[in-house]
């Protein structure tokens, strides 16, 4: 039997009324193993305009490196009041913000580790579907040696991985066109 | 640490997905990459994804009349259906997540300008989480048509916004639904995204007489179709 797949469509520009009741911008319920970390930074358009009806949505492992997910079959620990998923809306100015651990390493294919990093979903008007790409630590020494950021243009690779901004804080924009345009994933949709 | 080599999702069947730069809906010109994607393949990361037990959305949350003190103005209808994948298997358990207009054409948010009436009885959002054979339900009023900025009296046909994670981040779907014999479908590019007139047409609902109730109210039905699995796990995973 084969059914073609539906039709991805924009969100469009009201979604929050069906998605705000899900909002997660601290991705941990209670006490959670992990370095606690901030995120902090913006969705640019391509003139450069920050875009305040955008959503973002993070996909992640727990501090060991454990994916709350049964086909994740890794001898590592769950934790209970992290369930890795986060939905953050923009603000009016463009800017959003999360709370959440620095996940553990996970693995990759053919025996590799992948770095501590996010699956993110972009999601807002204009985009008929969504945008998934990734968001990496900075000063991590595993991102020299992560299967996917190799896959990418060493040139662009910097606009997946985040900044220092300040203590326990980082900086991370999401940036749709231009010189400066973050790198997104075909994941074959 | 022993992990079994995972096996990734399908590219959907060609045609049924839309580019993200489709110049006659004006927002994606600004908005689509400009960069080729980068392709990867679906790692552990991609293969899993969140899943929101039943116990996080309340039974009444899918029935849409009945968030408030009196009744919405407008048609009830039942919109129900299954979701399921490319290889016809229920995606069991899995969140869906309903918004719309009300039955005049404005969204309950702050930035619908349009000079339609809001309903205080109606909010426009729910949630349902599908059943062991894939199944959801959801009681609402059939959504108002409402004109928008796109182009010169561009109005968007009736539709209920639909949002699905299926078992993985892989298979996550944001979509539309829409009402047949709609006469202003061939008009919007939001639903002629995609070149082929049969993937256009699986958004359009089906008149459901077996969940119309007498006396009370219509049904329409929409089935979603989330990406099939590799039957094999990736080459040397």
């Amino acid at each position: 039997m084969s059914l073609p797949a539906t039709t991805s469509q924009t969100v469009g520009p009201y979604f929050k009324i069906g998605l705000r009741w899900l909002d997660r911008n601290d991705l941990c319920r209670g006490a959670v193993s992990g370095e606690r970390v901030a995120v902090r930074g913006r969705v640019l358009d391509g003139d450069g305009v920050p875009i305040p009806d955008a959503i973002l949505e993070i996909w992640q492992a727990n501090a060991y490196g454990k994916y709350a997910h049964p086909e994740d079959t890794q001898d590592k620990p769950l934790d209970p009041g992290f369930s890795g998923f986060g939905r953050i809306p923009t603000d009016a100015e463009g800017s959003f913000g999360f709370t959440t651990i620095k996940p553990g390493p996970v693995p990759g294919l053919r025996g590799t580790q992948q770095a501590p990093h996010l699956a993110v979903s972009v999601f807002m008007r204009g985009l008929l579907k969504r945008l998934t790409t990734r968001m990496y630590f900075p000063e991590d020494a595993r991102n020299a040696a992560d299967p996917i950021l190799s896959l990418v243009d060493p040139a662009r690779r910097a606009t997946l991985i985040a900044r220092p901004a300040a203590t326990g804080l980082l900086e991370w924009n999401v940036v749709l066109q231009g010189a400066r345009e973050t790198v997104f994933f075909d994941l074959g949709l | 640490m022993a992990m079994k080599p995972v096996a990734g999702y399908r590219a959907p069947q060609a045609g049924t997905q839309p580019d993200h730069l489709h110049p006659a809906y004006v927002s994606s010109i600004k908005r689509a990459p400009t960069q080729p994607l980068v392709k990867i393949p679906h790692t552990l990361t991609e293969v899993t994804g969140p899943s929101f037990a039943a116990d996080v959305v309340s039974p009444a949350s899918c029935d849409l009349t009945r968030q408030h003190h009196g009744e919405p103005l407008g048609e009830r209808i039942i919109v129900s259906g299954r979701v399921m994948d490319e290889d016809g298997r229920p995606v069991t358990n899995t969140l869906v997540e309903i918004w719309q207009a009300n039955a005049a054409g404005r969204y309950y948010h702050d930035a619908d300008r349009h000079n339609a009436p809001l309903d205080p009885n109606f909010t426009g959002c729910g949630q349902a989480v599908t059943d062991a054979e894939g199944r959801y339900r959801f009681v609402t009023i059939r959504p108002g048509e409402y004109p928008w900025a796109n182009h010169h009296n561009a109005w968007r046909p009736a539709h209920i916004h639909f949002s699905l994670f299926g078992p993985a981040f892989a298979t996550r779907l944001v979509t539309q639904m829409f009402f047949p014999g709609d006469p202003l479908l061939p008009f919007d590019p939001i639903f002629n995204c995609v070149a082929d007139t049969a993937a256009r047409d699986r958004l359009v609902s089906a008149f459901d007489w077996d969940a119309t109730l007498p006396m009370q109210a219509l049904g329409y039905r929409f089935d979603i179709v989330l990406r099939g699995r590799e039957a094999t796990p990736m080459e040397g995973s």
